[in-house]
């Protein structure tokens, strides 16, 4: 650290301008949080208008063709627009201070990340408005999805939308790769970062080796749709069954992308809780890693009915069932880490633990459809359905939850209220069993899935009735969490700098929420366990690796609005065939990216008068 | 964050000097990474429908090797000088840097030129985006790849404007040094199109 | 293994007693590709029934036994690890994996094999349309739609392809499913010991009337079926009022075919359509008369079946006079076999 601090002028904004030009992680990490949430509503309505129309036998709520909007919207939205960006909420909000720095790698970039993805969401739900809306399901199989049989633009907001989208979750992933193997506080070797960490950090190289093969399949199919290509015309030679593997290549490593995050929540969560070191700390890294590899191994066991032949369909369900070797091990290490514990059950916890029993039965069921002959019955049933629910709400959003309550005062100061937090785990928890358990015996019993209605006296009526009040239940969960963040936000911020008194990692070093700069002096961590460590020693802070001083900061920067804004400029160009508007789009994120090459962000300076203001995030 | 004094003699390695320089070079490899990735998608997409010729030239017909020839020998060449140009970086030779640099460049547009000979030809022929699963694929694949050559041209051609600017500094070394690398990565690319594209196309 | 029968027994019964009709539930197979299927199912069910009872009993037992108690400030000891335990986890689930394996990799084998050049074996050739299903007999030249016919006692082999979107043919209670794709064929065969009517679906999302796009398939003996085989290559009976046959052979059989009459036509063929299970896949002869069911659906397809391509009577101009007359003609149009 060189220690004279050039005085350079840079604009400060405050309000609104502030949070459109910021690149503070923290702030990003509330944004995701917000966009996030947002979708995560509009998918929420969307489900429960699926589950009205399918309370009775033969209603028509909806119209068939709103039907199958509603479904191919809620997949891709809760996917992508909000599953996704939650997670990105929680790496941008607690990765840099897991690991003792003051920003992530590319801050320019992240915040780029986070405008693009935001924009590819509102593009892909404009669609409601302009009155075609995707309908080919999430999974978009050609050739419903194709010019033939598809010929208004809703496919084309799928497509456009997700590409947009796209660009900032790659961004994302190589930005925190580059930020878990560069940025690191002294003394934080790999094998001592907290599990949340390994956790995105092993996500984050999925995302980058997966989200490519995504954007190859939208490219195709949009070279299909606008310029007559023929990847999947299958008159003029294209194959149908090549968008499926290649939306499966992407598709299953994504699973994994979502899922392993709220492993590594879960790990921190459990941990901290029940006030003991993770058990087996080496072999759930071990095991994480494991599971990424193999989830590259599976994609054709999405594929077993598709006729690829008993080769492929012998190798991909012993291919399959291995993940749940690893997958074990995390729900053994996570139980022998309660084992012998003093469990704490706040509502972060309630979410922790009771993660772990719902994700075994939605592990349990994968490995049954890993079996090929089998899932020749299960496949697009009720059956899938409730599978990929226990795992992506039972797993993915109770462990977003979990990591919500838990590091909410980190992110606001302020500590959601436990009671009703408690309320609303109990709201959502059983509503979640009661809307997906008997989905399962709706499959077997021969419901396939994405149908607008069913007929009567098939033995469907009941249990369809059940599930949608289990929906219900769920919704009334969420209204008790928006009331529980409104609440919470009226009250002072007082939030200590290790508010479960547990914490374990550096986030809990600093104060709740962290200031700009996060760390006044950079930590040296001496071990697993950082602050846990120092705290058993009696230490009452971190040892600082460096003497205070002035702290560089990167500038804020209007540009990465303005460049997503070109993107999505340039994707109603392309849509409506109006090529001058996409050229003007694309270059006009193209000038800003030079005017961001030419013009070096020099970043400013806090001195130390002003680290002891306390600039708060 | 270290921030290196800009005004202080250039270090060894400059592109390596700061924490954002070496932050870059990483962030660069990943994003290659990711690109391998989408170049193999466009790969087997292409391997996959490159016998769906329906009733457009097949690739037999339709490739000239010896223009092929030299557009890869012109890139093989332009990559070799952006060697030369990351050579001169280290020893902190400025002119001829920006000499290399623009060698480069420049055969990076003779590239260009070929490309759009050839692509002009086939349509000439019958061979266009929709002709059949074997154009679209083709078109997607060296046009992907075409376009990624032309973004390297402006690319580099700022850096030389910048270099020309600013001097070299630790600021400017790791863009210099960057984009070697993803100059590096369009060559292997192309080594590969020429391979399976090109001469599988004429054996096969 | 022989302990594990009776589990596998209790697991089965219960799984059958959790319901679903008979034609329909794969909880109820009716079949030997269904019942392997089923079989995997138990097994598969059973293993994973006790991995989920073990997490769940360790999972309470810490619950209660290691909360945290008022007062109790105490921290308690910092485990690394267990080797010992961590190989038993990863041990035992490797043994329980290798236990449902090797009859998976068994049956992936068994329920591929191809019956495409056996001369006992029914071939029948099904192609998927915008929602409805087309039989084709090569062997004996007929095509019909909506209901399969098949004899019992036969291996039926299948050859599946789509006229247009990927659909997938799906009959529970005899056998999994197999996609149609486009351009592709897909092969898959199924048997149908018991006589009896089948419920089929489709359950590959392929536009608003996905979920109407059920079929049915009867298993009828070989006496039987041989007598359906040469009521189908008869002589179509068309309407004896002369005015309906008019607006019939120019209002229908533009697209649809009865008998020899127009074959190969791109709609459902229609011989013996008033002796079939339902109407459309959906509308039932048994619960409301064939007549009124074609008037329905006559009169507007739409409203039964959304995106359906068959226009409506007023779209074909059908007075009310020929949508009956044209109705009550189809629903005599029994086959008798």
């Amino acid at each position: 650290m060189t220690a004279h601090a050039h005085a350079h002028p840079v604009k400060r904004y405050r309000g609104l301008m502030d949070w459109l030009t910021t690149v503070d992680h923290k702030k990003i990490g509330i944004l995701y949080l917000l966009a996030g949430a947002l979708f995560f509503l509009i998918g929420g309505l969307e489900a429960i208008l699926i589950r009205i129309q399918l309370l009775k036998p033969q209603l028509a709520v909806v119209g068939a063709d709103t039907f199958n909007e509603l479904i191919t919207m809620h997949g891709t939205t809760m996917i992508f627009l909000a599953a996704m960006p939650m997670l990105f909420a929680m790496m941008n909000a607690v990765i840099p201070l897991q690991i003792g720095a003051r920003d992530v790698a590319f801050p320019f970039l992240n915040a780029l990340g986070f405008w693009t993805f935001f924009f590819g969401g509102l593009l892909l739900n404009i669609s409601w408005f302009a009155g075609s809306v995707p309908d080919a399901g999430w999974t978009s199989y050609v050739p419903l999805a194709s010019p033939t049989y598809n010929s208004g633009h809703g496919v084309d907001y799928y497509v456009l939308g997700l590409q947009i989208a796209g660009i900032g979750t790659l961004l994302g992933g190589i930005n925190f790769m580059a930020t878990i193997i560069n940025m690191r506080a002294p003394g934080l070797s790999f094998m001592r970062l907290p599990m949340f960490t390994w956790a995105i950090f092993i996500t984050s190289a999925l995302i980058v080796f997966a989200f490519p093969v995504l954007t190859v399949g939208l490219v195709a199919l949009m070279f299909d749709r606008l310029f007559q290509a023929n990847f999947f015309e299958t008159a003029n030679g294209g194959s149908t069954v090549l968008w499926e593997h290649v939306f499966w290549v992407f598709g299953h490593p994504e699973v994994y992308i979502l899922i392993l995050p709220a492993f590594g929540i879960i790990s921190e969560v459990v941990s901290t809780f029940s006030r003991k070191r993770l058990f087996g700390y080496s072999s759930m890294v071990f095991a994480t890693i494991l599971i990424a590899f193999l989830g590259f191994m599976v994609w054709a066991h999405h594929m077993f009915t598709t006729g690829l032949g008993p080769v492929a369909n012998g190798l991909f369900s012993i291919a399959t069932m291995l993940i749940a070797i690893p997958t074990g091990v995390k729900i053994f290490n996570w139980l022998f880490t309660l084992w012998g514990g003093s469990i704490r059950f706040t509502t972060a916890a309630l979410f922790g633990i009771g993660f772990i029993p719902t994700f075994t039965m939605g592990g349990v069921t994968g490995v049954m459809l890993a079996v090929a002959p089998a899932d020749y019955q299960y496949h697009d049933t009720y059956f899938v359905v409730a599978h990929f629910h226990y795992v992506i709400v039972g797993g993915l959003i109770n462990g977003i939850f979990a990591g919500l309550f838990y590091w909410w005062p980190k992110m606001f100061g302020r500590t959601l209220n436990e009671t009703l937090g408690k309320w609303f785990f109990w709201t959502f928890y059983i509503g979640f069993h009661m809307t997906f358990f008997v989905q399962h015996f709706l499959g077997l019993i021969g419901m396939p899935r994405r149908v607008w209605t069913y007929l009567p006296n098939q033995g469907f009526d009941t249990m369809n009735f059940i599930s949608t009040i289990g929906a219900f239940l769920m919704g009334i969960g969420t209204i008790m969490l928006i009331v529980n963040v409104i609440i919470t936000s009226f009250k002072p911020k007082n939030a200590t700098n290790d508010p479960w008194e547990d914490g374990r990692s550096l986030e809990w070093t600093i104060p709740s929420p962290p200031p700009e700069y996060n760390f006044k002096q950079i930590p040296l961590v001496r071990g697993y366990d950082a602050w846990w460590k120092e705290k058993m020693e009696g230490h009452k802070e971190m040892t600082p690796s460096e003497p205070v001083g002035p702290i560089h900061m990167p500038s804020p920067s209007f540009l990465p609005l303005i460049m997503s804004i070109g993107l999505f400029i340039a994707g109603f160009g392309f849509m409506y065939d109006k090529l001058f508007v996409a050229i003007g789009g694309i270059a006009v994120t193209l000038i800003c990216m030079l005017l961001r090459s030419v013009f070096d962000d020099h970043g400013f300076h806090i001195s130390e008068e002003e680290q002891e203001k306390g600039v708060h995030a | 964050m270290s921030s290196h004094d800009l005004n202080g003699p250039l270090p060894h390695e400059p592109e390596r000097a700061t924490l954002e320089g070496r932050n870059k070079i990483l962030g660069f490899w990943l994003f290659l990474g990711a690109e391998t990735v989408l170049f193999g998608t466009l790969f087997s997409s292409y391997l996959a429908l490159r016998h769906n010729t329906g009733d457009g030239p097949t690739p037999n017909e339709l490739f000239q090797l010896p223009t092929v020839f030299l557009a890869t020998m012109i890139l093989l060449t332009s990559s070799l000088m952006s060697v030369f140009a990351v050579q001169s970086l280290h020893q902190k030779k400025v002119k001829p840097m920006i000499g290399w640099l623009l060698i480069t460049i420049l055969l990076g547009l003779g590239f260009l030129g070929l490309e759009i000979y050839e692509f002009t030809e086939y349509i000439h022929e019958g061979h266009q985006m929709p002709t059949s699963a074997f154009s679209s694929s083709f078109y997607t694949l060296v046009g992907f790849h075409g376009a990624h050559v032309a973004f390297g041209v402006l690319w580099i051609g700022l850096i030389i404007l910048q270099i020309m600017k600013k001097g070299l500094t630790v600021v400017t070394a790791p863009k210099v040094y960057v984009s070697a690398i993803y100059w590096h990565f369009i060559d292997v690319v192309w080594v590969f199109i020429f391979t399976v594209v090109y001469l599988m196309g004429k054996v096969g | 293994m022989k302990r594990l029968l009776p589990v596998l027994a209790g697991m089965a019964l219960l799984l059958s007693a959790c319901g679903g009709r008979e034609d329909l539930s794969t909880l109820k197979p009716q079949g030997p590709v269904a019942q392997g299927q089923f079989d995997l199912m138990v097994l598969s069910i059973s293993i994973m029934a006790l991995v989920v009872v073990v997490v769940f009993a360790i999972c309470l037992y810490v619950l209660i036994k290691f909360r945290r108690r008022k007062g109790d400030n105490s921290i308690p000891k910092q485990v690394e690890g267990n080797h010992k335990l961590e190989i038993i986890w990863t041990v035992v689930p490797i043994v329980l994996l290798l236990i449902l394996g090797v009859p998976t990799i068994d049956k992936v084998f068994g329920n591929a094999k191809d019956y495409s050049h056996d001369k006992d074996a029914l071939q029948v050739i099904v192609t998927s349309h915008q929602y409805w299903w087309e039989f084709e007999y090569p062997e004996y030249g007929i095509t019909t739609a909506q209901d399969l016919i098949v004899p019992t006692g036969k291996k039926i082999q299948f050859k599946l392809a789509s006229a247009d979107v990927k659909h997938s043919f799906w009959i529970p209670s005899i056998g999994g499913k197999i996609d149609t794709n486009t351009g592709v064929d897909n092969k898959l065969y199924l048997e149908f010991p018991k006589e009896g009517v089948y419920r089929g679906k489709c359950a590959e999302l392929c536009g608003p009337s996905h979920s109407l796009m059920d079929f049915k398939a009867k298993a009828v003996d070989q006496a039987s079926f041989d007598r359906w085989v040469a009521a189908m290559k008869d002589p179509a009976v068309l309407p004896e009022d002369a005015a309906i046959k008019e607006a019939f052979e120019s209002k229908c059989l533009s697209c649809h075919a009865v008998g020899e009459q127009n074959s190969g036509a791109g709609a459902p063929n229609l011989t013996g359509v008033g002796g079939r299970e339902t109407i459309g896949g959906i509308l039932y002869n048994d619960e409301n008369s064939p007549e009124e069911n074609l008037k329905q659906w006559i009169e507007n397809p739409q409203d039964v079946k959304p995106g359906a391509t068959m226009p409506s009577a007023e779209d074909l101009d059908l007075s009310p006079e020929e949508l009956d007359g044209i109705a009550k003609y189809l629903a005599n149009y029994k086959l008798d076999y």
